[in-house]
């Protein structure tokens, strides 16, 4: 993954670096979820679920809705405990406290309270903290200054998701729970978030980070565990996971039917969608060979690999 | 580096003092529980009624004492109550229990914010008693009745946690306004009960809190300060109890 170099102020942490840490852990996994099961009622949300998170990397969980994703990172923050299975937090309980210590979050659906400023949020939150930022080297990093003063219930949407994640960092974490972070931010503060993520795993920070937004595991992640039904059905890197399901599209403006093309090998799906031709196939080369051979004045080819979110679909269609 | 007890020290004040603050700031909450008691005070004892207690010193005793413990009841129910249904329903609670916020330190934050509401009503109380209530009373019987009642918001702090555990943020304002305002008639200390059904202020908690600060006062009382202290720390541990256990497993 292609790191961005960022000029920010210095978050480095003694206690976020290897080897200084008083806390536990095992072959450098921060967090982990073993052979967990949980059920709500007759409902299995998760089904012998295995899950680790280790020093300096950004683990993205995704999964389609109902998937078992809240559940996962619940049991991983001490919110739930597990009917069978271990959770593990920094070598403990999820639930001691030491270990939360460690950690910082950001929830997907949280009010807080919308009479204190936001440098009067991150001044309490920090407060849980052995060694945090101060109130404005948190927001300095995370670029909310201006912020700063505003009361939390006058904020947008997305400057609420901005003071949200200055909370979730200002305790210094070495693991970071992030909960669709950019939901409601725009492309600018969608980016500023990022490149703040990036200098964070830089710094030997681990992150969990669910979200919807593919492009946005595409962008950030080390690696990507893939959850249906309660189960990861894939884990690895961005790249493993695109070459788990090999698919190319090939898009062009030809004369050759889509029906005709349908049937040839190698073709998954084709069709006709504003005057171009559609073809997603798994052998590329073979497919493009033949549409060039049967049709001389084909134009406008484009050709791309699938991303993460046609996989996503591809991996999921059977298990949601 | 802080060392952990000065760190845990450094939590909990500050989740006080944010907690005090933004309930200062919420003008739904601050103005009923500061300037109601007061007022009502003013209003009945004083204005409606002056004339009636200025020759009789308990009654005006039974009018401060009463006025002073619906002004305990408040903050405590209130901000427990509803304010817990809320910060449940709506996430906060789950996401202090997932950072490293140590267990009762959201617990003790409401409470003392309670009990500041309760200092500052008392404040207001103890300055138009004596001055417009024809209240006579010695400054050592003022400090214990001053005492009594902001120790006292803590069986009603119990109260409304219990209610917050258990009912949806909708809800909440409801049954504790039920509970609050049944409360205040059935312990008989602003409106006399029927003689034949005065012994339902028994079940009520401020009825026990009533005889305390009369008893403090040297007005007729009913019962002893042990039964009655022992009734409200009875009540504020066994609530808080089943409260904080209901919280610790499913929040």
């Amino acid at each position: 993954m292609q790191r961005m170099s960022v000029e920010l102020p210095p978050i480095a942490n003694p206690e976020t670096h290897p080897g200084a840490s008083g806390a536990p852990e095992c072959d450098g996994r921060l967090a982990e979820l073993s052979g967990v099961h949980k059920r709500y009622g007759s409902t299995v949300a998760l089904d012998g679920l295995d899950l680790h998170v280790s020093r300096g990397e950004l683990l993205a969980v995704l999964g389609p809705n109902g998937a078992g994703k809240t559940t996962t990172i619940s049991l991983l923050l001490g919110l739930q405990k597990p009917d069978t299975g271990t959770a593990m937090l920094f070598g403990r309980s999820p639930q001691a406290l030491e270990s939360r210590r460690e950690i910082g979050v950001m929830m997907q659906e949280v009010a807080l309270a919308p009479e204190l400023r936001v440098r009067e949020h991150i001044d309490l939150v920090a407060s849980y903290y052995a060694n945090p930022l101060t109130p404005q080297a948190a927001m300095e990093l995370t670029h909310t200054c201006a912020l700063a003063d505003r009361p939390y219930g006058k904020l947008s949407g997305g400057q609420k998701r901005q003071a949200q994640f200055t909370i979730a960092i200002c305790g210094r974490p070495k693991l970071l729970f992030l909960d669709e972070p950019t939901v409601g931010l725009d492309v600018q503060a969608r980016e500023m978030m990022w490149s703040t993520v990036r200098r964070l795993v830089n710094d030997g920070a681990a992150v969990v980070l669910t979200t919807h937004y593919l492009e946005e595991a595409e962008a950030l992640a080390d690696r990507v565990a893939v959850l249906a039904k309660g189960r990861v059905i894939a884990s690895g890197s961005v790249t493993e996971i695109r070459a788990s399901v090999v698919r190319t599209r090939i898009r062009c403006c030809t004369s050759v039917a889509a029906e005709e093309v349908a049937e040839w090998p190698g073709v998954t799906d084709a069709g006709i969608d504003q005057n171009r031709l559609h073809i997603t196939a798994i052998n590329a080369e073979a497919v493009l060979r033949r549409l060039l051979a049967a049709d001389p004045d084909l134009g406008e080819l484009e050709v791309r690999r699938a991303g993460l979110a046609e996989v996503f679909t591809e991996l999921t269609k059977d298990e949601a | 580096m802080m060392d952990g007890s000065t760190r845990l020290l450094r939590t909990y004040l500050a989740e006080a003092k944010y907690e005090s603050l933004r309930t200062l700031r919420m003008p739904a909450f601050g103005i009923p529980f500061l300037a109601l008691p007061v007022s009502l005070y003013l209003l009945l004892a004083v204005l409606l009624f002056g004339d009636a207690i200025r020759g009789d010193p308990h009654g005006a005793v039974y009018m401060f004492t009463g006025f002073s413990v619906m002004g305990v009841m408040g903050p405590g129910m209130f901000g427990f109550g509803v304010l817990v249904a809320l910060e449940r329903e709506q996430g906060l609670l789950a996401l202090k229990r997932a950072l490293p916020m140590p267990p009762m330190a959201y617990l003790l934050a409401k409470m003392l914010m309670a009990m500041l509401f309760v200092a500052i009503v008392m404040a207001t109380m103890m300055l138009a008693a004596p001055l417009l209530g024809h209240v006579t009373l010695s400054a050592i019987a003022f400090l214990k009745i001053a005492a009594i009642t902001i120790l006292g918001a803590l069986p009603f702090c119990a109260i409304g946690l219990f209610i917050g555990t258990r009912t949806s943020g909708k809800a909440a304002p409801a049954v504790t306004n039920l509970l609050y305002l049944a409360m205040i008639y059935l312990s008989g200390f602003l409106i006399p009960l029927p003689k034949g059904v005065q012994w339902i202020a028994l079940a009520s908690p401020a009825f026990y809190l009533d005889q305390l600060a009369l008893s403090a006062a040297g007005a007729p009382s009913h019962g002893t300060t042990v039964m009655h202290v022992i009734v409200l720390a009875g009540v504020t541990l066994l609530l808080t109890s089943i409260a904080v256990r209901r919280l610790a497993r499913v929040g």
